[in-house]
């Protein structure tokens, strides 16, 4: 137990993660269509300025601003020939804020999906996709970062690839899916499902669990999901501060952070050991957190009632984990081998 | 499933029954099982237009509801609209030769400042899967290359996609163009987006917003026919 995460782990009984980046790279002056990550070189001083925010807001693990730092992404901003160089800066920025913080902060070396549709359905093979997530994977560890944190994935085929470089790369890592389609990810997986496909990978992750998606309501609904496989690793939880809404021309996350607070905490309650925030999460949603998670003692397993209760409703009626509804099921005809 | 059902021969089967077969098919993604039925029913001698409406579209329906409905997703839908493209390819020049009626043609693109394109991508194969042609025009795109695009390919629908809650009011401002050009009212402007709701699309003056790559299928369907029968009413 070698790396700075699993030290954390063995010490504490919740970790808190950390909140938005790109929403707090646009308050800094990010114009959209340009990609975050080139700022690590033009920048830093921003970026800098983003992990510290985390930081002095009690966050216990920030993520690196490196989210789309595969060639695959940077490809779109002409800079497929800079993941190394990018990469390994956003994880040396990262580890300047972390050894500065005088407690012990992780960082992590975050890694977003390629944007690419898998094989069979899709053009991006897996060996592509490996190589591809080990060229960022290499990168991030060059410049310092203490795990990967692989996140909002949808497809379990990219999952297992992210698994892999991380494998290749020597690192420890963390893995979440973003659950954001009645319940599931886009390609399908339920909770139940992500529980089965961790258990299943050689290189199995530190923790796994559930970023963005819909709103704080959903996320938790599968933090429950997750709970209730009796999964035998630890749970993350990074879930949008509410829901974005379009008032006189701009648009805000409805979420406050007395609502996040009662998220988080509710959240450890569900079964999360990694509490964080996604989308919409400034660094006044995370001290609430913080202080929630420390002043709150901990309380039985949340209901759906409650969670509906205190933070609103659910995007959808079911989180596809029950049995089918027989309504739903087509009658067909038979099916060809 | 028992496997002795597994050896269905399609060319022995009553055109009736084929035509629910490849309704099954599509649903499975089977490529191969549906050029073998266009193929059939070509034979027949079912006209082009007949085939891809009866038997291609009405399966690809099955399969956009039950995506709406969340019993489907993104795989299976993908599967799918691929076995669809392999039957349209078979029946587009076909088509073509015997002046069958178009479903209608869209210019599809993210908007300026957003490069997320899974959305987009999705709404494209699919439209492809129901029939329609589609021209994409990539991520990123300002007003000039949505207008330019439409007027060229003599679109019927422009559709706008963005993700990011910064790059949606960018739809305004196309919207805005056309309307200034005096263009608005040509095409049918159709917008969605993780981000965005149906009070946000009609705010910003576009016919629709569409949830989902099926719902925008749905809706494109229905103004094209909306449009047909304001040309035929004259």
């Amino acid at each position: 137990m070698t790396d700075a995460l699993s030290r954390l782990l063995a010490d504490r009984d919740w970790l808190m993660a950390d909140g938005a980046t790109g929403t707090t790279l646009f308050n800094m002056g990010l114009q959209s269509g340009d990609a975050p990550e080139l700022w690590n070189a033009d920048h830093p001083d921003r970026i800098r300025a983003l992990y510290r925010g985390a930081v002095d807001a009690g966050s216990d693990i920030f993520l690196t601003n490196s989210f789309g730092g595969t060639a695959a992404r940077l490809k779109l901003h002409e800079a497929q020939g800079r993941v190394g160089d990018l990469n390994q800066r956003a994880a040396e920025l990262g580890r300047e804020v972390a050894d500065a913080a005088g407690r012990p902060v992780v960082v992590a070396g975050s890694m977003g999906p390629t944007g690419e549709i898998m094989a069979p359905m899709g053009p991006l093979t897996h060996e592509t996709a490996v190589e591809m997530f080990h060229e960022q994977a290499e990168g991030l560890k060059a410049g310092g970062a203490d795990v990967l944190w692989v996140e909002t994935i949808s497809a379990p085929e990219e999952y297992r690839a992210a698994a892999e470089a991380a494998a290749l790369a020597g690192m420890p890592w963390v893995g979440t899916m973003s659950f954001d389609t009645a319940g599931r990810t886009m390609m399908g997986v339920t909770s139940a499902d992500m529980v089965t496909l961790v258990g299943k990978l050689d290189h199995a992750p530190l923790a796994f669990g559930a970023n963005c998606g819909v709103g704080a309501s959903d996320l938790l609904r599968t933090v429950l999901g997750f709970s209730a496989m009796g999964p035998e690793i630890p749970v993350v939880a990074k879930g949008n501060a509410g829901i974005p809404k379009y008032v006189d021309g701009h648009i805000h996350y409805d979420g406050t952070p007395e609502l996040m607070a009662h998220y988080a905490v509710l959240a450890r309650d569900a079964g999360a050991t990694i509490i964080g925030g996604c989308c919409g999460t400034t660094a006044d949603h995370l001290r609430a957190m913080r202080a929630a998670l420390e002043t709150t003692p901990r309380g039985p397993r949340p209901t759906l009632e409650q969670i509906t209760g205190t933070l609103g409703g659910f995007s959808s009626s079911s989180d596809g984990t029950g049995p089918a509804d027989p309504s739903t099921q087509r009658p067909r005809r038979r099916r060809r081998g | 499933m028992a496997d002795e059902e597994d050896d269905i021969i399609l060319s022995e089967l009553e055109t009736e029954e084929l035509v629910l077969q490849m309704h099954d098919d599509l649903y499975d993604g089977l490529r191969d099982e549906i050029e073998e039925g266009v193929n059939i029913l070509l034979e027949r001698g079912w006209a082009p237009y007949k085939v891809l409406t009866e038997a291609l579209v009405a399966g690809m329906t099955i399969v956009g509801n039950d995506f709406r409905d969340g019993i489907l997703f993104v795989p299976e839908v993908l599967l799918a609209a691929n076995a669809m493209k392999a039957g349209m390819s078979i029946l587009k020049p076909l088509l073509a030769e015997t002046g069958a009626p178009r479903m209608g043609k869209m210019v599809i693109g993210t908007v300026k400042g957003d490069i997320h394109d899974i959305g987009k991508n999705l709404v494209s194969m699919m439209m492809e899967g129901a029939g329609f042609e589609v021209v994409d025009l990539g991520i990123n795109n300002p007003v000039e290359k949505y207008i330019e695009a439409a007027q060229q390919e003599e679109a019927d629908i422009v559709g706008m996609s963005a993700l990011l809650t910064t790059t949606m009011p960018y739809m305004k401002v196309v919207i805005d163009a056309m309307v200034a050009q005096g263009i608005r009212d040509d095409y049918i402007v159709l917008v969605g987006g993780a981000p965005l709701n149906e009070e946000f699309g009609r705010a910003i003056g576009a016919d629709a917003y569409c949830r989902d790559a099926a719902v925008a299928v749905e809706t494109a369907k229905k103004f094209i026919a909306r449009k047909h029968n304001a040309i035929a009413a004259g």
